[in-house]
């Protein structure tokens, strides 16, 4: 077996584990989307009657981060060794933005993932608002009250706007990357894929702003 | 002297079994002590080398480039013959063989010929089992094209880069021998001496490129497998490294030079646009099957090429060869050529250019189809013109292609001297005065694959390995031979560059021992060609040192040689007072303008040994005996 | 027209290097990008000044040797054309010109603009063949190829080997040099049985040689001359990861 030191043993250790956190990114903006519906803390309360999915999720999120980031970094550091001098005059053809800051763009969302669960899995940041000591009506954590009065500052939800943009970046590229890592592409498939990766990462960006950005502008009320 | 090709007595076709059956091996156990040395890569190097290694013995293979991939054989676009019959048209080892010998108009061996012949069907199916990708139709069979005057479908293609793929095939073998540790690699070496101790090829002086370091490497036997002189015409379709200097200096240690004045000129090149202009490039053969080759009828018609009605184009190879039409061979077509052109005839700026019109077969075929077959040669001649042949003619001229001529050597591939083998273009034996479309990649490949392999062992088996030591005294003076060479070049300290000189010369041999030669324009150029070498020695300027990556170093010493080789050319020109293929001499043509051979007088391969830079140089001569073939006036109307 | 050149100027491996300052004058929109330097060259030889080193030799676009990068781009701003193919007429009067070696840590500068690709011949030394004897093979219609897969080998086969792929690669990776070499094997029956053991080979060797990881930005398709497309570098996964289903115990690393 070459998977784990292999050239391209690495890259489906990036894309096992990138498709896994992209599809968590997908089911987490789909349950906290219960907040438009002032549903939130019902669907946490839900959640954690079923400890065994949430911890065990909880675990392959863990691993899946902490494989990804390893890889990510040795490949960076590779890449980086393999091309040691630069060009006087660079000019990039078909390589994106995106493409060549995966890791900056990965390193946001790994130092914005530390505060975010600071902020309301932990709750340490902001204790005037934490939910577990401040229940709501039904006696039930109040998440919405931690997350309304956070992102009523202007300052924490302009952190997470830039931080979903930086995974908003990741995601363009990181989507169709993933698929030709795992060598899904041919000549017909590598442009749709593309596109649609595309419009995924969009879509995820403002799905995922929609929440700050509404409790800004007032549009959600407790 | 006459030389002997030591060919096997028998009928033809038994000749090369019954050469089998008495050559001797070498031991198995043997093998590995014996070293051999190759110099080159192309189809002939990269094949023998490969086949040597996989045998056992230890080969050290050298070349130019920094990859062995890069040989010159890489840019055959057309196709490999092979008498397979595939396509049920009549085709056999007979016709291969009338077809290569009439071709070479009856001036090769007609052994070689028949052999080769006999070895082209496994040619294809080594290079299919290789992976190299031939054409398929939609049953999954292998296809064939009709190329180069033949009139049976026999060349077999991979697109328009046939010479890559087999080249590509062959360096796969040899870099699994190098993997195997058989074969050792010297890219960026260029070979600048033959070493002969007690009559016999016991190793090469090289020049490192990189370091420019001079050194020996002593062998039991050396395989010259670099390629052709061409580029003594300068501007040709030769890869721009492609020199003499390899087989020169052999000639210079001993070995006979044989035919050198039999120089191919290629009818279809894109034509030369200015004084820059480094290389010509050739346009695919491939494209007079669907191509008709025409000029204005009228003389000085500076009209575009589709303002001109048909009435007054003149289809002058399909006028003047009705049989064989925009097919006649390339030493035909090329003179047809020059002659419409010098009556002024020619298209294109300076004259010197006729079209190649695929008008009509894109109406018959439709775009697409013209696209399919020559799409890459189209955007090829795009990207140099900047002209688009869909829309309009192609422009096409003569330009110098392939020697015919090389080194002297016997059935078993082996020079005069024993224990240097010549194989591929660097050899003189088998396309006689003219070489047929698609059987340069055949030879160069029967030669390394499946000739040497059996004739070197039996050499090596009635010699000792290793008998000669590296530290042995004539190692010794090769380098210092070599040494004082180069210091010489560098003691110049002129004004010109070996580039202008190489030109100059170029330029010369195009115009007097081009495409037709006469007396007195061959007499020139033998009074002219010491001329320019002399201004060369005093006046030829090289920057740098020799202990270094010096480019200009190595071009001076390739245009070194080739001041020298013109002159043998010349003077085996002069000597073959008889118009045979591609050598043409005035002198000698019938009432309408075709070559006129002298069986009698000249029924011979001229092979030259060297006597010193401004002695004239021995004539040997090696009897033609046609006992197969019949002699005809070949014809192609 | 007349043109500005700023060329990599490096005496050897050891040499820092620097772009040093030439002018072009009276080059001709015919010439191609090489004989332009040519034409450069037989100035400063002329002059006295070592000329500007740079690799090529069939320039017909065919046999890898030429490469270098102009203002930014391995062979220059045309698609599928190999600098000794490149025509002045694809530039402007006046136009500054930055010509730089191909640059990866598996390349290092020989001199000025020649590079040592030799990692090239490693990796296809590692495996890029099929392992097959001279002689003793079976006639060439006994293995009989559908045209489909016949024209995908020959679309992988088409690289020249020139480099370009790892020059413009951020990455410095040589995946899709690779990629092409083991496409156009395994598309054929005859390469299939040495399908695993050679993907497996041929990108450890790409590992061992410096070569950077594919990152999928494609921007070595972008300037292949020989318009290879990155649908081989998916090949090349597909391959590896079939290599890893048990049965492929050959598929032990570097050949
Ligand atoms: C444009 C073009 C198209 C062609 N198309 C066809 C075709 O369609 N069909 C066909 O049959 N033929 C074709 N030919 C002819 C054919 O390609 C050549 O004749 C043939 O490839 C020669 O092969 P070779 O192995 O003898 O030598 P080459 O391929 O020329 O190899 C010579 C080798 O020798 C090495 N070498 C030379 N000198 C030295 C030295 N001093 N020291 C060290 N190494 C040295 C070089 O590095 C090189 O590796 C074509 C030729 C040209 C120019
Ligand atoms: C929720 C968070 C994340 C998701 C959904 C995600 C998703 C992905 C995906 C799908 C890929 C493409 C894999 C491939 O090319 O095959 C990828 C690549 C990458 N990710 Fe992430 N990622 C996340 C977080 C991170 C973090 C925290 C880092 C921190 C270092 C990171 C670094 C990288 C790097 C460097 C690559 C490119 C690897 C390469 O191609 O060389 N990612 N990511
Ligand atoms: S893949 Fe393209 S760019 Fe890379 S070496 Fe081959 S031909 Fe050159
Ligand atoms: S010189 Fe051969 S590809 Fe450019």
């Amino acid at each position: 077996m070459l998977l784990p030191t292999s050239t391209v043993g690495k890259k489906i250790m990036m894309a096992i584990t990138g498709q896994v956190l992209a599809i968590f990114i997908f089911f987490h903006i789909a349950g906290n989307s219960t907040i438009f519906f002032h549903a939130l803390n019902g669907y946490v309360v839900a959640l954690y009657k079923l400890p065994l999915f949430v911890w065990g999720g909880r675990l392959v999120l863990f691993l899946a981060f902490v494989f990804h980031i390893w890889y990510g970094t040795v490949l960076k550091l590779e890449n980086h060794a393999a091309k040691p001098e630069p060009y006087a005059k660079t000019r990039y053809l078909q390589a994106t933005f995106a493409g060549r800051n995966q890791i900056w763009t990965g390193v946001i969302v790994a130092v914005f993932l530390i505060y975010h669960l600071l902020q309301f899995t932990f709750q340490v940041t902001n204790p005037a608002v934490a939910a577990d000591t401040h229940p709501d009506a039904l006696g039930r954590p109040d998440i919405f009250m931690m997350v309304a009065q956070s992102f009523r500052q202007i300052g924490i939800s302009g952190v997470y706007v830039v931080s979903l943009a930086a995974l908003g970046l990741h995601l363009l590229h990181g989507i169709q990357s993933s698929f030709q890592t795992w060598g899904m592409n041919n000549e017909r498939t590598l442009p749709v894929i593309e596109k649609t990766g595309n419009v995924v990462s969009v879509l995820l960006f403002f799905w995922y702003c929609a929440i700050p950005v509404a409790i800004v502008l007032g549009l959600l009320k407790g | 002297m006459i030389l002997d090709g030591k060919i096997p007595s028998g009928p033809l076709h038994e000749k090369w079994d019954k050469r089998l059956s008495e050559m001797k091996l070498v031991n198995p156990a043997n093998k590995r002590k014996h070293r051999i040395i190759v110099i080159g890569t192309g189809l002939a190097g990269a094949s023998a080398a490969a086949s040597l290694g996989e045998l056992g013995y230890t080969v050290d293979v050298f070349c130019f480039q920094d990859s062995p991939r890069r040989a010159h054989s890489i840019s055959a676009q057309g196709g490999i013959n092979a008498a397979k019959n595939y396509p049920n048209d009549g085709d056999s080892i007979e016709r291969l063989f009338y077809d290569t010998i009439k071709g070479g108009d009856f001036r090769s061996r007609e052994a070689n010929v028949y052999r080769l012949a006999q070895l082209s069907a496994n040619i294809i199916d080594q290079c299919v089992a290789q992976g190299v990708p031939f054409a398929r139709d939609y049953a999954g069979y292998l296809t064939t094209r009709s190329f180069g005057g033949a009139q049976v479908s026999r060349t077999f293609y991979a697109r328009g880069q046939t010479g890559q793929q087999l080249l590509l095939g062959a360096y796969g073998a040899l870099s699994r021998q190098i993997r195997a540790g058989t074969v050792t690699l010297h890219p960026r070496t260029e070979m600048l001496d033959l070493v002969v101790i007690d009559g016999h090829a016991k190793g090469i002086t090289v020049r490192d490129l990189v370091t420019g370091r001079i050194g020996s490497h002593a062998a039991d036997a050396v395989c010259l497998c670099s390629g052709g002189y061409t580029n003594v015409f300068f501007l040709t379709t030769n890869s721009i490294m492609s020199g003499v200097t390899a087989t020169y200096r052999a000639y210079k240690k001993g070995a006979y030079f044989a035919n050198p004045c039999f120089t191919q000129i290629h009818p279809t090149c894109i034509p030369v646009t200015g004084e820059h202009q480094a290389k010509l490039t050739l346009m695919s053969e491939s494209l007079r099957n669907d191509g008709r080759v025409w000029v204005p009828k009228i003389k000085g018609d500076k009209r575009p090429a589709n303002d001109i009605p048909e009435s007054e184009r003149d289809y002058y190879l399909e006028r003047k060869y009705p049989a064989f039409g925009n097919l006649a061979a390339r030493d035909v077509t090329s003179r047809a050529t020059k002659e419409v052109c010098d009556e002024g005839r020619g298209v294109g700026p300076g004259g010197r250019g006729v079209y190649l019109d695929l008008g009509g077969a894109i109406g018959r075929l439709g775009e697409n189809t013209i696209r399919e077959r020559y799409g890459n040669l189209f955007e090829m001649y795009e990207r140099i013109t900047d002209e688009n042949a869909y829309k309009q003619p192609m422009r096409i001229y003569p330009a110098p292609h392939y020697a015919m001529g090389g080194l002297w050597v016997d059935y078993d591939l082996q020079s005069n001297l024993p224990g240097l083998f010549v194989l591929g273009e660097a050899n003189f034996s088998d396309h006689g005065a003219n070489r047929l479309g698609a059987s340069a990649l055949m030879q160069g490949l029967a030669d390394g694959y499946f000739i040497i392999p059996y004739t070197i062992a039996n050499y090596l088996a009635n010699i000792e390995p290793g008998a000669v030591a590296p530290d042995a005294p004539e190692f010794q003076k090769s380098c210092e031979e070599v040494e004082a060479f180069t210091k010489g070049l560098f003691a110049v300290k002129g004004k010109k560059t070996a580039h202008e000189f190489h030109r100059e010369l170029g330029k010369l041999m195009w115009n007097n021992v081009g495409m037709s030669r006469s007396e007195a324009s061959l007499k020139e150029a033998l009074k002219r060609i010491p001329e320019i070498r002399d201004e060369f020695w005093k006046n030829v300027t090289i920057p740098g040192s020799g202990r270094e990556l010096n480019q200009e170093l190595e071009k001076a010493g390739r245009v070194a040689d080739f001041l020298e080789f013109a002159e043998l050319l010349t003077r085996d020109a002069l000597q073959r007072d008889e118009s045979c293929g591609a050598h043409f001499r005035v002198e000698h043509q019938t009432a309408d303008g075709e070559a006129m051979r002298d069986d009698k007088n000249f029924s011979y391969v001229s092979a030259w040994e060297y006597k010193g830079v401004d002695k004239e140089p021995e004539l040997h001569k090696e009897p033609l005996v046609f006992e197969h073939a019949h002699l005809a006036v070949r014809s192609y109307k | 027209m007349n043109l500005t050149l700023y060329v990599w100027r490096q005496k050897n491996s050891k040499d820092k290097g620097r772009l040093v300052r030439y002018e072009a004058k009276n080059v001709s929109t015919d010439m191609s990008f090489l004989e332009m330097l040519d034409v450069v060259n037989e100035g400063l030889i002329v002059k006295g000044e070592d000329p500007i080193a740079f690799d090529s030799d069939c320039r017909e676009g065919i046999c890898g040797m030429c490469g270098q990068v102009v203002n930014g781009v391995p062979h220059g701003p045309r698609k599928k054309t190999t600098l000794c193919q490149l025509h002045m007429r694809h530039f402007k009067d006046n136009d500054t010109l930055y010509i730089e070696p191909f640059r990866a840590k598996a390349f290092p500068v020989i001199k000025d603009l020649i590079v040592d690709r030799g990692a090239f011949d490693k990796i296809i030394q590692s495996g890029g063949y099929v392992s097959v004897h001279t002689g003793g093979v079976p006639d060439g219609n006994t293995l009989l190829i559908p045209k489909h897969d016949a024209d995908t080998a020959m679309d992988a086969a088409e690289c020249i080997g020139c480099g370009a792929c790892v020059a413009a690669c951020p990455n410095g990776s040589a995946m899709l040099f690779t990629a092409a070499k083991v496409s156009h094997l395994a598309a054929l029956p005859q390469g299939r049985v040495e399908a695993a053991r050679r993907v497996c080979a041929m990108t450890e060797e790409m590992l061992a040689q410096g070569f950077g990881n594919c990152s999928n930005h494609y921007e070595c398709e972008a300037v292949c001359p020989k318009g290879i497309k990155v649908k081989f570098i998916a090949k090349l996964n597909r391959e590896f990861i079939k290599a890893q289903m048990p049965g492929n115990e050959s598929c032990t690393g570097r050949g």
